[in-house]
């Protein structure tokens, strides 16, 4: 059913009076059931449990009615994009009350169906455990967690919340009421001054004012200006935009839709990574029933209004998604960057004006145009104002997918809402903005994260990726693994970019093997310098920040593993010893797993290593269930697991 | 195309010196036009700016800016601007370029330009890494780009980051011309011009074809098709003389060349409307 009659909607009123009715329709509902059907939990097999309930539903349905529960009149049961605590997954909310399942098996769904659905009780072993948050004990709903109960979605507004493929969903949800009000009570130029007072900054990286951009777009414009949705999200470990584009694709298309209407754009693409078919799959769904329901093609609502959307699949490279690369690369050329002393807005796409923005950038428009700029404004802090999406990942409790007011401090997005260090182990760092972003202190930890904060502090807000170490962690390796991915990534146009980067990650791999020598720092930083001043795009501009930061705040590290050969981390397998401690039992299993049989002794007396021998692989650690095998560094044993 | 025709121009100061430049022009090529030298390896006369080497970096202070602040541009592709100020040769220029220079020497141990260059900016010896290589591509990529500008689009750059080379991944369109070989600054393209009446280039090998009259050598079959069937399709035929030079292998002269084809094209594209 599209407009309720099967036709398209013939202006923005019939599309608000088919969403009314909607939510009239659905205030029978009195439970629901959301699945979780995100790439973590698909993985861990959604899919079934959504089928067993629609089973138990099934063979159920004489009780459930006698409740008052019958499927699709009464009770709904959904899949649903990510939840975002997908460590905890496969998860399954109920609504209204927000019972919050975890670990949920398909076998579970009968006890769900019997035990809540049927008789108001709680399933006891699918609780969240609090761990040793608020007291501890079991949370019976979502909002009693403090990973939920901390965050403000608004971005995020709709994921775990609609079924992604569902259009009627989205209108309940107060869907399109935005593009509905921006096309008949708004002009284009109101609208981008709501965009620009509300102070929203580029979520994709740069945090360029996106009203600004916007303006700068218009005042260029000839014939045409190109539209573009940046869902390239190559930054691994980071989620945001394929939660968003999985979970919500009607929301950033609306954001899209507005911009359209602003900037009187009549085409647009939308880039997504290569890596994510069900973005694209669930993007395209809705773009067809967009166009079915009258709002993309031609005389969008009766309004006159010209909009097509297309999806491109990305190259698959992290610097495709760099805008002017991407620009290229839609051009069918090669995902090069290409040096701009001309902006995208003047000369783009095809040399057009051309508006380029990030997934979760669109997606908060339509919040902005129907909540008001003064509404977004008034969260965050200083001229970082609404909220922002992380991953939170790393030596974390609670790894996921989080969104916050801009100005939470890094402790609170740490250790409230992603509960601490694993094992409570001393934090270390916490590296922010993405693979070039930078890494941040224990000192830094009452930072509050915002645009200008980040950057000042030698770090980035980047795309929001947020990788939280401890002190197991050794710098100057995380520095060269960072080097390492961004090897791979550069696109090899420019000197600096592509040679600095293998020299930079010679010197470091030079100094983690031991054979650091003096000026090598000062080598490194002068090249830094070079790379970051002379490369021609943002990837090599900011590929050294994870070795300038590192150097900022961890340089004895670096001058650790030059002078004294010493890796305080015990990571740098050339800088550490293995060594097997008094509470050795003499149980022999470190000897018959070590790989060049550096371990001997007496049963049930302790063993030694042979250093020269060793080759510092860490397999007899691993294995010892006693925590007799120490790492040693420079002499002094830098890794004894059981003592914090 | 009528905007660029416009003979509006802008006023700037580059190390010190006011100068009048039309408007669009790059800082590079005013520059060089003032007699100072701006050293650059990936810029060509008859390419596009592509901003690849970083050699070319100068420092640039936009009027309104604070008097201390000055930013790094490439003066290849950086167009000038009124009021602008250029630093061509300042301490920060000339460092940078010293460690692209240094970069480069590590990348072609071999490669007696760069050598040079280097030594012009303090680098005698690498301070990185050598790669243990003869290879002596700087991947400037002006090779690449000729050919695609004479519409042949025979060799590319393949990989990405550090492993980025150049090859010929569409060797049926190669023609032999050598434009390739002779514009690349580092001699790193191999090639035979005239061996017994063959040439040899990119795994390829190509007959001759020679003036009957003065026994001088015109080039391949392949490359007087091509350059006939361009001049034709533009209603003309090709230059005599243009014909005749091309058997002559040596760099600058196909430079000029190049940027000559260019030239002729345009001409026969403005008159054609
Ligand atoms: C190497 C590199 C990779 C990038 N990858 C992305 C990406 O995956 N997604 C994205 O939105 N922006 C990415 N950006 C930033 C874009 O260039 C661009 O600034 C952004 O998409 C603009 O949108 P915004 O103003 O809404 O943030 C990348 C930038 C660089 C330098
Ligand atoms: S072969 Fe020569 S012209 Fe081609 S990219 Fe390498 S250095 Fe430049
Ligand atoms: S010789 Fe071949 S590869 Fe070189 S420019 Fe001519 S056609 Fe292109
Ligand atoms: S995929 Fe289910 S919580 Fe993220
Ligand atoms: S000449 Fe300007 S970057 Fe190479």
């Amino acid at each position: 059913m599209i407009s309720g009659n099967g036709k398209p909607f013939g202006s923005p009123q019939a599309l608000l009076e088919r969403a009314e009715a909607i939510r009239t329709e659905r205030k029978a509902i009195k439970q629901e059931i959301r699945v979780c059907a995100g790439p973590g939990c698909i993985a861990r097999g959604a899919k079934d449990i959504h089928k067993q309930f629609q089973s138990e539903i099934k063979s159920h349905a004489k009780e459930l009615k006698a409740a008052g529960l019958e499927l699709d009149a009464t009770l709904s049961e959904k899949c649903t994009g990510c939840h975002g605590m997908c460590e905890a997954g496969p998860v399954v909310t109920l609504e209204p009350e927000g019972t919050f399942y975890t670990g949920v098996k398909p076998r579970d769904a009968k006890k769900i169906v019997e035990k809540t659905l049927l008789h108001d009780q709680l399933v006891d072993p699918l609780l969240y455990e609090l761990g040793h948050q608020r007291g501890g004990g079991k949370a019976e709903r979502y909002t009693d967690i403090p990973f939920y109960s901390l965050q403000v979605r608004v971005a995020l507004r709709n994921v775990g919340v609609v079924d992604p493929t569902n259009f009627d969903d989205f209108l309940a949800e107060g869907g399109f009421k935005a593009f509905a009000k921006a096309v008949s009570e708004m002009t284009p130029e109101a609208v981008i001054d709501q965009v620009e007072e509300s102070g929203l900054r580029g979520r994709g990286g740069a945090g360029f004012s996106t009203g600004r951009k916007w303006r700068g777009a218009l005042r260029v414009k000839k014939d045409r200006v190109w539209l573009i949705c940046n869902g390239d999200e190559g930054d691994p470990g980071a989620f945001m935009d394929r939660a968003i584009m999985e979970g919500d694709p009607y929301s950033v298309l609306e954001g899209m839709m507005i911009a359209a209407y602003a900037l009187g754009a009549t085409d647009a693409y939308i880039y997504v990574r290569h890596e994510y078919p069900l973005a694209v799959e669930h993007l395209q769904l809705a773009i067809d029933k967009l166009h079915t329901a009258g709002l993309l093609g031609d005389n969008i609502l009766g309004t006159g209004m010209t909009l097509n959307i297309r999806i491109s699949r990305g190259g698959g490279a992290f610097v495709c998604g760099e805008s002017s690369a991407l620009m290229r690369s839609l051009e069918g050329k090669v995902g090069e960057p290409r040096a701009k002393y001309v902006r995208s807005v003047e000369k783009g796409l095809h040399d057009e004006p051309t508006v380029l923005n990030n997934v979760e950038t669109f997606t908060c428009v339509p919040a902005i145009i129907d909540k008001g700029a003064g509404w977004f404004a008034s969260m965050g802090r200083d001229k970082s104002k609404g909220t922002k999406a992380f991953s939170l990942v790393g030596k974390v409790k609670h790894t996921g997918l989080i969104e916050v007011p801009m100005g939470r401090t890094l402790r609170e997005i740490i250790y409230d809402i992603g509960g601490g260090i694993i094992d409570d182990r001393p934090f270390k760092a916490v590296q922010t903005g993405g693979p070039s972003g930078g890494c941040l202190p224990a000192d830094k930890l009452d930072l509050p994260v915002d645009f200008d904060t980040l950057s000042r502090a030698g770090a980035m807000m980047g795309s929001g990726g947020m990788i939280v170490m401890d002190d197991h962690t050794c710098m100057v390796d995380v520095a060269k693994y960072f080097i390492n991915f961004l090897i791979g990534e550069s696109c090899g146009k420019c000197v600096p970019c592509r040679e600095g980067l293998r020299q930079v990650y010679d010197l470091l791999d030079k100094i983690t093997k031991g054979e650091g020598e003096d000026g090598d720092i000062e080598k490194i930083e002068k090249l830094c310098h070079t790379m970051e001043v002379a490369s021609l795009c943002a990837l090599g501009k900011s590929a050294p920040y994870p070795v300038t930061s590192t150097l900022k705040y961890f340089r004895d590290e670096y001058e650790e593993h030059i002078q004294n050969k010493v890796c305080r981390a015990g990571v740098c397998p050339s800088l550490i010893m293995y060594e097997i401690n008094e509470d050795c039992t003499g149980c022999d299993i470190c000897a018959r797993h070590c790989p060049t049989e550096a371990i001997t002794g007496i049963k049930k007396k302790m063993y030694t290593i042979d250093p020269e021998k060793c080759i510092s692989c860490g397999i007899c650690k691993s294995v010892c269930k006693f925590d007799a095998v120490d790492i040693k560094s420079g002499d002094k044993i830098v890794s004894r697991d059981a003592v914090a | 195309m009528s905007e660029a025709k416009t003979n509006e121009t802008v006023h700037l100061t580059i190390d010190g010196r006011e100068v009048d430049a039309p408007k669009g022009a790059m800082i590079l090529d005013v520059a060089r036009g003032m007699g100072i030298d701006v050293p650059s390896l990936c810029a060509h006369p008859g390419l596009e700016p592509f901003g690849a080497c970083r050699l070319c970096v100068v420092e640039i202070q936009k009027p309104g800016w604070d008097d201390w602040y000055k930013q790094l541009v490439t003066s290849c592709l950086y167009p000038v601007e009124e009021g602008l100020k250029v630093w061509t040769d300042s301490d920060e220029v000339r460092q940078n370029r010293s460690v692209v220079l240094d970069l480069q020497m590590a990348r072609v141990p071999e490669s007696d330009y760069i050598r040079e260059l280097g030594r012009q900016y303090g680098v005698e010896k690498t301070s990185y890494a050598e790669r243990d290589t003869k290879d002596t591509c700087i991947m400037c990529t002006i090779c690449v780009r000729a050919c695609e500008a004479i519409g042949r689009s025979a060799i590319a750059t393949l990989s990405r980051g550090p492993d980025k080379y150049v090859d010929v991944p569409n060797k049926d369109a190669c023609i032999g011309c050598l434009v390739c070989a002779s514009l690349c600054p580092t001699d790193a393209i191999p090639f035979t011009a005239n061996d017994n009446g063959k040439r040899r280039i990119w795994d390829k090998e190509f007959d001759l074809v020679t003036d009957e009259r003065t026994g001088e050598v015109l080039g391949t079959p392949e490359y007087l098709a091509h350059v006939q069937k361009r001049a034709e399709g533009n209603g003309l035929v090709w230059p005599e003389t243009l014909k005749q030079e091309s058997a002559k292998v040596k760099r600058y002269e196909y430079a000029r060349k190049l940027s000559r084809v260019a030239d002729v094209e345009d001409r026969l594209a403005d008159e054609a409307k």
